[in-house]
């Protein structure tokens, strides 16, 4: 049994990082808005989704003027990613000022039902538009980077399978890792960063240090929903297929990476991102052969949630974030 | 009370009321440009909502506050704080998921003039002014004597530290005046005569102090003019030695003089 996992270990790996990026950046939405607002952004998911169409229909419209033939994938790449995140970052920035703003000091469970109220609007308006254009609402984008590539990992060792990775792999692996980064950078050593953490501790004492703390509020939307719909485009890019309902799971998935690493940790939720996304690969490649059979790689997300459940038990706070202390 | 010298803040018939409750009741008073000034008064006199009302935390009733010119009342704490007001808290209020240089640099936020755009793009001159920040939140700490534990985390600092810690943080913003709300609450015999020392030194470089303290020997010790408050009300209003003088001062804190027979 042993034996078997292995052989399937540098697939998984490779799988599980692919969409534990995703998982990671879009946690990241959920964590700096939970830090800043001790909110649950549940409309996050359907930015992300939002930001799969944005990007797929830039290139749909690329390709139909027949600009995507004469232009290198990447330019293309990055100038969807640069449109997508730009529109999907106002978007967060309009759905705060409409939906959440006038509900900050309301209580909590009416800011939370209003976000999942708006996360069924931005899928059924998707949907609506996406039926309005094709006559369908899945849509399936331009490949951009098709190519297939072999790694002999049995040339380290006989135990490992070989694996193979889309060319796509590469891109979304360094673009997401790119954006992690920048945004840890942006946190932890710019002006507006420093302002981002001083609002998530105490926004009485930020706004008296003259912080404009809602200006650091949208700015937070705006800087989780590009990010966002950036990855929206990634995961058009890798996976193919879009669908409106696609940002439900995986947003749920991602606020799952979110809570494991500790909810409103951005370390955490990138690492808890990646976690997830190998757990649920190794899941779909292994339970059929640790469970003799019983287990369909369908039941993958159990897995991924049983090990949320079992590490929330012993350690509630997720494996990055801080007890909290409550004075009284 | 009308002294010599130029006004920096006027407090104009302030009222603040809380359903039926009266916490300030027309309160009025000036503080001129390089003073400290101490508002003091027994508990509940009004002294903190008064803080509240000047750095527009709370709203007032009725009245205006002046700063600098220009009015105030009803101005979000973030204007007034860009307009050049800092302030410390009774209870400790840093940012102790930051190091102590990081706390100071976000107190200098209203000087730095880099947009989200130019810190997101990292632009030539951000570098720059983000290392001039630095330098001189550097300089803010060597004031109060912390500098040797500008990377330490703020949490991780003793609390008469941390007291000195929101002290630069405030002095980092360059303000024309600090509202310090009893800063010598916590601190003991050596620390409370450091942060006096401070304080002599800042007023000496043109800062402006608006003080509430409790603690009456520091009051006498270093301040200009004291107002006094007693139950929302101004009961009082002088020099130290006119306020040690004043009969109906004396009966708010100690009580009315009883007749023995």
């Amino acid at each position: 049994m042993i034996n078997e996992v292995l052989h399937t270990l540098p697939q998984v790996l490779i799988d599980g990082l692919t969409l534990g990026a995703v998982y990671a950046i879009v946690a990241l939405g959920y964590t700096m808005v939970y830090g800043i607002l001790e909110l649950i952004n549940f409309a996050h998911g359907e930015i992300f989704m939002t930001g799969a169409f944005v990007g797929t229909a830039i290139l749909l419209t690329f390709a139909g003027f027949g600009w995507l033939a004469s232009m290198p994938a990447l330019v293309a790449l990055v100038l969807v990613l640069v449109v997508t995140s730009v529109v999907t970052g106002l978007l967060g920035m309009g759905i705060e000022r409409v939906a959440y703003r006038p509900l900050r000091n309301a209580p909590k469970l009416i800011t939370l039902i209003t976000a999942i109220g708006v996360s069924f609007l931005l899928q059924d308006i998707v949907r609506f538009i996406a039926e309005l254009k094709n006559g369908n609402y899945i849509l399936t984008g331009p490949s951009l980077f098709s190519g297939q590539i072999g790694i002999k990992v049995s040339s380290i060792s006989s135990i490992f399978n070989d694996a193979s990775v889309k060319s796509s792999f590469f891109i979304v692996l360094i673009v997401a890792v790119i954006m992690m980064v920048t945004l840890d950078f942006f946190v932890n050593k710019t002006k507006w960063g420093m302002a981002m953490r001083a609002v998530a501790q105490d926004r009485e004492t930020a706004a008296l240090m003259s912080v404009n703390v809602n200006k650091v509020i949208a700015l937070t939307f705006f800087i989780g929903s590009a990010l966002g719909g950036a990855t929206g485009v990634l995961f058009a890019i890798q996976y193919g297929t879009i669908d409106p309902y696609i940002g439900f799971i995986l947003g749920l998935k991602a606020f799952t990476a979110a809570v494991l690493g500790g909810i409103g940790n951005i370390r955490g939720a990138m690492f808890g991102g990646i976690l997830i996304g190998i757990m649920e690969m190794f899941a779909a490649a292994n339970l059929p052969v640790i469970s003799h059979g019983v287990l369909g790689a369908e039941y993958k997300d159990v897995f991924a949630f049983a090990i949320l459940i079992i590490v929330l038990i012993f350690k509630p706070e997720g494996l990055f974030g801080k007890v909290s202390v409550e004075k009284v | 009370m009308k002294r010599n010298g130029q006004v920096l803040l006027t407090v104009e018939h302030i009222t603040k009321q809380f359903g039926g409750v009266v916490a300030v009741n027309d309160v009025s008073f000036d503080v001129n440009k390089g003073e400290i000034l101490a508002v003091i008064g027994p508990n509940g006199a009004g002294k903190t909502t008064l803080f509240n009302i000047v750095t527009g935390i709370l709203a007032p009733s009725s009245g205006t506050v002046r700063f600098n010119g220009t009015d105030i009342t009803g101005k979000k704490p973030y204007q007034i704080a860009q307009l050049g007001m800092t302030r410390t808290f009774q209870n400790l209020e840093v940012f102790t998921n930051m190091s102590v240089i990081e706390n100071v640099m976000t107190g200098a936020h209203r000087n730095m003039k880099t947009s989200f755009l130019q810190a997101g793009l990292r632009v030539p001159s951000v570098k720059k002014e983000e290392k001039a920040v630095e330098e001189k939140a550097m300089r803010c700490l060597e004031k109060v004597g912390i500098a040797h534990l500008a990377y330490e985390r703020a949490e991780t600092l003793p609390y008469g530290n941390q007291r000195l810690l929101e002290i630069a943080r405030a002095i980092a913003a360059e303000p024309a005046l600090i509202l310090l709300d009893e800063p010598m609450a916590g601190l003991n015999d050596e620390e409370s005569r450091w942060l006096v020392e401070v304080i002599l030194q800042l007023r000496k470089e043109g800062l402006t102090f608006v003080f509430v303290e409790h603690d009456m020997e520091t009051v006498m010790a270093i301040s200009d003019h004291i107002v006094v408050l007693d139950n929302g009300v101004k009961i009082g209003e002088g020099t130290p030695e006119e306020i040690y003088r004043n009969k109906a001062v004396v009966a708010a804190y100690l009580g009315e003089e009883e007749t023995v027979c």
